[in-house]
């Protein structure tokens, strides 16, 4: 899984250098926890994306749509020669996540709202009686948003056992890091306090994901909230930790110095 | 509401319809946020709970829910007061629901200013506005009880997103038993040539009353009840238009974005004739439903003098 997401990242620099503009920075910080999911954990079949029983992944960090590309056309959910029309017209890879590119659950782009839809499907499943999981991922600077803790509260309420949301805790968001623009911690004890399980783990090292993942797919009569620590433009050297590449595509020289490192 | 038709409340009709379809639609799941017993879904909540989900006041996630079972397949239906249902949750209408054209039905009590004593906060006065500003939804506001029961199994049916408009106030029934409801063609409730009277909800009441007034004065108004604003039936509109050759656009809503906007846009491109509106120019206040409809304009009378200019305005 690791040259997999190695190769992604190429994709995601790639991808959003061809775009003309993009979200690097929290593409590559999800990076692992989607190859974790799609690549290991997730039962879904990227031939029929429509599949009732399949786990869905929710992206409500919807601007990171770049990563998710990359994934879902790995899968095979479309073809990777799709991935250079990101952004450009007649394009189904819509600059924030959307669903008419196939494997894409829920539209995106206002941050805030996937832990709410992903609390709906994770409630149909329970109508249709089918045993499917929801995965909602979440940027940390998303927490701010206060329909975040409707939602939690509300699947906590509603005892929505599997629902799983992803915290993705890369410590900047647009402007500045989470500390200087709203302090978030102690973010573990907000889930807690609204009612879910947290675990938390290094979103980068694969064996911590696989068994936080599947911890988190054993119900135990809560949600379960996972904060999943990573770095913000992890595995470029000069993305990582830089605010400035929250929502900025790299010039062509840091390209080429991007694939270099990830080569 | 002052009539002489026999008042009846719109709410509880689709609270009392909606349980009516519970066994006909198996995906019908209802959402609420701590107004059901005010909109009638506690009927819906007390014989079936695994097929109801109450989120408290919080909107957004409220509507956030609803897409996601949407997505999955079930049909909800959401309902609370206009103001905390189109305001409120407005940016989780337009990006989950309209954008991705989910089938969720939103259902909206206490609109307009039938809410009341609760003041300006609680009475709905732009939801007309903000729905129709939704690409892709289907917004209707019912002009009686037995009208607000058939939009209800036409919303259920209906793909897509779509919005009904309820008051909290019991109105004026204006259908016979025998009313077929279809959506998106207007009802043409009255005949005349003399002026067109284009109304919605609670006032399709009101501007019957008004042509009886100008029929006194000799002047044959035709009555519209234009329950469905979108998709709006264009050529009910247009041909009003040249029939009477003026129209009244009549409303219990604001004055912007409403009926008479969509009705004075499709003439402008379509059919130019003099327009006059009767609605609402801002907010209200507290007091009771009737008092606040003298008060703010929106009787038989005033809908009788908006069609005296509309004539006079003739070319």
């Amino acid at each position: 899984m690791q040259a997999i997401a190695k190769e992604l990242r190429r994709d995601v620099v790639q991808t959003i250098y061809t775009g003309g503009s993009g979200h690097p920075g929290g593409s590559l910080s999800e990076m692992d926890i989607l190859v974790t999911l799609y690549f290991h954990v997730m039962r879904h079949d990227p031939a029929n994306p429509r599949w009732p029983d399949r786990d869905r992944l929710i992206l409500s960090k919807g601007h990171a749509s770049a990563g998710l590309y990359a994934v879902l056309a790995k899968a095979g959910y479309f073809p990777k020669a799709e991935l250079p029309t990101f952004r450009k017209l007649n394009s189904r890879l819509q600059g924030h996540a959307h669903p008419m590119t196939p494997g894409v659950e829920m539209n995106s782009g206002s941050l805030g709202m996937g832990l709410s839809f992903a609390l709906g499907c994770a409630l149909a499943a329970r109508l249709d009686k089918r045993r499917y999981n929801v995965y909602a991922l979440l940027g940390d600077g998303e927490c701010d948003e206060g329909q975040v803790w409707e939602a939690a509260m509300a699947a906590a309420h509603h005892r929505a056992t599997n629902l799983v949301a992803i915290v993705d805790r890369n410590r900047i968001q647009n402007d500045r890091t989470t500390d200087e623009v709203m302090k978030l911690e102690p973010l573990a004890m907000k889930w807690r306090a609204f009612g879910w399980r947290v675990l938390e783990t290094n979103g980068h090292d694969y064996t911590a994901l696989i068994s936080t993942l599947e911890r988190a797919s054993q119900r135990q009569g809560r949600p379960t909230a996972i904060i999943a620590h990573t770095v913000k433009g992890k595995g470029v050297s000069f993305m990582e930790n830089n605010p400035s590449f929250h929502g900025k595509a790299p010039s062509a020289q840091e390209l080429e110095k991007a694939l270099q490192e990830l080569a | 509401m002052v009539s002489k038709r026999p008042n009846a409340s719109t709410r509880e009709t689709y609270g009392k319809t909606l349980l009516e379809m519970a066994g006909e639609f198996p995906d019908i799941v209802v959402l609420g946020g701590d107004l059901n017993v005010s909109v009638f879904t506690h009927l819906w909540r007390d014989k079936h709970p695994d097929r109801f989900f109450d989120f408290g006041p919080a909107e957004q996630n409220l509507v956030g829910v609803s897409a996601g079972l949407a997505a999955s397949g079930k049909i909800p239906f959401v309902s609370t007061f206009a103001v905390f249902g189109t305001g409120r949750p407005f940016d989780q209408l337009r990006v989950l629901v309209a954008q991705p054209h989910l089938n969720v039905k939103l259902v909206c009590t206490h609109a307009g200013l039938l809410t009341g004593e609760d003041g300006m906060s609680a009475q709905g006065i732009e939801d007309l506005a903000l729905t129709c500003s939704l690409p892709g939804f289907t917004v209707v506001s019912p002009a009686d009880s037995p009208e607000t029961a058939q939009v209800i199994r036409a919303a259920a049916v209906t793909p897509g997103p779509f919005y009904v408009r309820l008051s909290r106030a019991a109105t004026p029934v204006v259908h016979g038993p025998g009313y077929r409801f279809n959506l998106g063609c207007a009802e043409t409730m009255r005949d005349g040539s003399d002026v067109a009277i284009l109304a919605t909800g609670v006032m399709v009441s009101v501007s019957l009353d008004a042509a009886e007034l100008l029929a006194q004065q000799g002047i044959n108004a035709r009555v519209i009840n234009v329950h469905t604003l979108k998709p709006l039936d264009e050529e009910a509109v247009v041909s009003a238009a040249r029939d009477a050759g003026a129209v009244v656009t009549a409303e219990e809503h604001y004055i912007h974005g409403g009926l008479g906007s969509i009705v004075s846009q499709v003439l402008g491109q379509k059919r130019p004739v003099p327009v006059e509106m009767v609605a609402l120019e801002g907010y209200a206040e507290s007091a009771p439903a009737q008092e606040l409809m003298v008060k703010y304009g929106l009787t038989p009378q005033r809908v009788a003098d908006a069609a005296q200019r509309a004539i006079k305005r003739k070319g």
